[in-house]
C-alpha cells in the first residue's frame, strides 16, 4: 500500500507558553519550541505500522520553508520512506482550502492508495483532510482511531465519537482518513535516528512544478483571513492563589473543607 | 443576505442541544436572520424532529431517505450539496459530526470554511466577523470570512446562549424528492460502545484529575494518593488516555464521560473545550498548573501555578497529618 501523511510543524503547546507579540498582530515567536504536530505524528505511526503488514511505502509530506524540513526528517526517522517539502512563496497565506488544492496537486502527481492527515493542527480548524478529500472526490472518514487492512480494496476504520464509543465504517479506497490521537502508540526517535537520515535528500516543489494556477492558492484566494491574535477574555477567571506553597496549601485545604472537597 | 441554514444533529427523535445554539448563532450573523432548519434522517423519529423544531425555526426543510437513518457524514454531504443554494450560509456544530461533515461542504458548495467559531461579531460589508482560538483555547483571533460565494461556518457547542422567544409555528418543507438515491464509499457498519470501567466517574462527588502535567505513567500515583487522602477518584483528560496511562473509562470529555462533581481538582489539564465539555453541574474547580496561561484558569474558581509533582505529594501530606 502507498501511504501519504500530511504533516506539518507547529509551536510545541505544551513546551510553550504562548504570548502575544509587541505589535498585538501575531504570537510571539521568538524562542518557540517547535515540533511534529501531535496528531500528525500518530497518523505516520500508524502509516508504518499498516506497511510493517501490508507492504508499501510511507511518504511524509508536509508545505512550508526549509525549516520545516527537520519534522519530515524526524518522521522519515520513524522509518518513513520518502520526505517531501512543497514551498513556494505563492503560497504564503492559503486559507484551508488553499493548502488542500496544493495537496491535491500533489496527490496526483503519483499513486497513492491511502492518504493521511492528523484531526488538527495548532489552529484547531480540522479541516485540511476533509477539504482534500472532496477536491479528489475520495471517500472521507474523521476522528480514526483504528485502522484495519480488510483487502487491497478497503478498511474497517472507526471513528471516536460522543461518550468513547466508537463509529465503525468499511471505506473504499483510496481514501482519505483525519488520525485521533491516541490510536497508537508512536515510536521514539532518538538523535541517534535522526543522524541516520540527516544527510538524505528531500525533493521540492513549488507551484509551477505541481501545475498549480496561482489564483487559487496563497493569500490573494484565501476567503478566510486572520486579521489578529488577542489574548482571551478570563471569564471570571480563577482566584489565584499568590503565597509561598505552604500558605496556598493551607488556603486550597479550607476551601476544600468549606465546598465538600474533604471527606 | 444570503439564506441561512442550520444542520440539525438529532437522535431518538430528539434535536441535539446545538439546534437552539445554531439559532442563536445565525441571529449574531443577522440580527433579523430567519434561519431555515434542515433535518436529514428516515421513519418516525424524522417526522418527530421536524415537528418539534417548529417551534424555534419559521421554515424546516425534512429531507427523508433511508441511506440516512444512521448519519453517514459522507451521505449527508452529498444530500446538503444537493439541496442547499449556491450563496447560503449553513451553521454546523463543531462536533463529532461536524468535523466529519463540514470542510467537504464548503468545497462542494464552493462556499467558505469557518471552523469551530466560538463568536459572531456580525457583517462588514461581505466580510463576516468571527472569533476562534488556537493553541490549544492559549489564544484567540479574530478571523474575517468572505461570504460572497456563501459560507460553512462549524459552531463551538455550548458557545452560543440560546434565545427566548415565543413559538414561530413553523412550515415543514419535503425536499427528499431532490436529493433521490445516495451512495457513499464509506459503509457505516455499526457502534461499538465504550467499557464501563472500574470506577464509574459520573457519579463521583469529588475528582483528582490530571492532564499531561503528570508527565509519566509512575506518577499517576501521586494522584491517587492524593485521592485516596481525599475521599476521592481519580479521572484524567484525554493525553492520559492516549498515553495509555489510564483506561478511557476515566477520561473526562466530549469523547469521554460527562461528569457533575461537586469538587473538580484539575491537575495539569489546560482545559481544551473538549474536556470542559464533560465537566457539568457548576462543580468549584481548582486547577493546579506550571503553565500561568492555561485555559483551565480562565474558567477555575481557584487557581496555583506551581509545579504539581511537588505540590500535590505536599498536599497529601498535610491532608493526611490533619485527619
Amino acid at each position: 500500500m502507498e501511504i501519504l501523511v500530511c504533516v506539518r510543524r507547529v509551536p510545541d503547546t505544551a513546551e510553550n507558553e504562548i504570548e502575544l507579540n509587541r505589535a498585538g498582530n501575531d504570537i510571539e515567536r521568538d524562542d518557540l519550541v517547535y515540533s511534529i504536530n501531535e496528531w500528525d505524528n500518530y497518523a505516520v505511526e500508524e502509516a508504518l505500522q499498516i506497511v510493517a503488514k501490508a507492504g508499501g511505502n510511507v511518504t511524509v509530506v508536509t508545505i512550508g520553508s526549509d525549516e520545516d524540513e527537520e519534522v519530515l526528517r524526524r518522521e522519515m526517522a520513524m522509518g518513513a520512506n520518502q520526505g517531501v517539502l512543497i514551498t513556494d512563496d505563492a503560497f504564503n497565506g492559503s486559507d484551508g482550502k488553499g493548502l488542500a488544492t496544493i495537496l491535491k496537486a500533489f496527490v496526483q502527481k503519483g499513486k497513492y492508495d491511502l492518504i493521511l492527515t492528523g484531526v488538527q493542527a495548532e489552529d484547531g480548524s480540522a479541516q485540511v483532510g476533509g477539504m482534500l478529500a472532496s477536491l479528489l472526490d475520495y471517500p472521507f472518514a474523521s476522528l480514526v482511531n483504528s485502522i484495519e487492512v480488510l483487502d487491497g480494496k478497503k478498511l474497517k476504520i472507526s471513528r471516536e465519537i460522543a461518550g468513547g464509543n466508537r463509529e465503525m465504517n468499511e471505506i473504499d479506497l483510496p481514501c482519505v482518513l483525519s488520525i485521533q490521537t491516541g490510536i497508537n502508540e508512536p515510536r521514539y526517535v532518538g538523535m541517534r535516528g535522526i543522524r541516520q537520515v540527516a544527510s538524505l535528500e528531500i525533493p521540492t516543489y513549488g507551484a509551477s512544478d505541481l501545475g498549480i494556477d496561482e489564483g487559487l492558492v496563497g493569500v490573494g484566494a484565501a476567503k478566510v483571513q486572520r486579521s489578529d491574535y488577542f489574548v482571551p477574555a478570563l471569564g471570571k477567571g480563577a482566584e489565584m492563589l499568590h503565597g509561598s506553597r505552604e500558605e496556598n496549601i493551607e488556603n486550597l485545604i479550607g476551601l476544600l473543607k468549606a465546598k465538600g472537597g474533604l471527606k | 443576505m444570503a439564506r441561512i441554514f442550520a444542520y440539525i444533529e438529532h437522535k431518538g427523535g430528539v434535536a441535539d442541544d446545538s439546534a437552539a445554539e445554531l439559532a442563536a448563532a445565525a441571529r449574531k450573523i443577522d440580527p433579523a436572520a430567519s434561519p431555515t432548519a434542515i433535518v436529514t434522517g428516515w421513519g418516525a423519529d424524522l417526522d418527530t424532529v421536524c415537528n418539534s423544531l417548529k417551534a424555534s425555526y419559521t421554515e424546516v426543510w425534512k429531507i427523508a431517505n433511508e441511506a440516512l437513518a444512521y448519519p453517514n457524514g459522507e451521505l449527508v454531504r452529498k444530500a446538503l450539496a444537493k439541496v442547499v443554494p449556491h450563496g447560503s450560509l449553513v451553521l454546523v456544530a463543531h462536533d463529532h459530526f461536524g468535523v466529519d461533515l463540514a470542510p467537504g461542504l464548503a468545497i462542494k458548495l464552493d462556499a467558505a470554511f469557518v471552523s469551530d467559531a466560538v463568536a459572531i461579531e456580525g457583517l462588514d460589508g461581505a466580510f463576516l466577523k468571527v472569533v476562534r482560538q488556537e493553541f490549544g483555547g492559549q489564544m484567540s483571533t479574530h478571523v474575517r470570512c468572505d461570504i460572497s460565494s456563501g459560507a460553512v461556518i462549524n459552531v463551538r457547542p455550548g458557545s452560543f446562549k440560546p434565545i427566548d422567544s415565543a413559538p414561530v409555528n413553523g412550515a415543514v418543507t419535503d425536499k427528499s424528492p431532490e436529493v433521490g438515491v445516495l451512495t457513499s464509499g464509506r459503509r457505516y457498519v455499526g457502534t461499538v460502545v465504550a467499557d464501563a470501567g472500574d470506577v464509574d466517574i459520573s457519579k463521583e462527588t469529588v475528582l483528582v484529575s490530571i492532564g499531561r502535567g503528570i508527565q509519566e505513567k509512575d506518577n499517576v500515583a501521586i494522584a491517587e494518593e492524593l485521592a485516596d487522602a481525599m475521599g476521592a477518584a481519580v479521572s484524567c483528560s484525554r493525553p492520559v488516555v492516549d498515553a495509555k496511562w489510564l483506561e478511557k473509562s476515566r477520561q473526562v470529555g466530549s469523547s469521554g464521560q460527562t461528569v457533575k462533581p461537586k469538587v473538580y481538582m484539575a491537575c495539569g489539564i489546560s482545559g481544551s473545550f473538549q474536556h470542559l465539555a464533560g465537566l457539568k453541574g457548576n462543580p468549584f474547580i481548582v486547577a493546579i498548573n506550571k503553565n500561568p496561561k492555561a485555559p483551565i484558569f480562565q474558567v477555575a474558581d481557584v487557581g496555583i501555578v506551581d509545579d504539581l509533582l511537588e505540590f500535590l505529594p505536599e498536599l497529601t501530606s498535610k491532608i493526611r497529618e490533619l485527619k
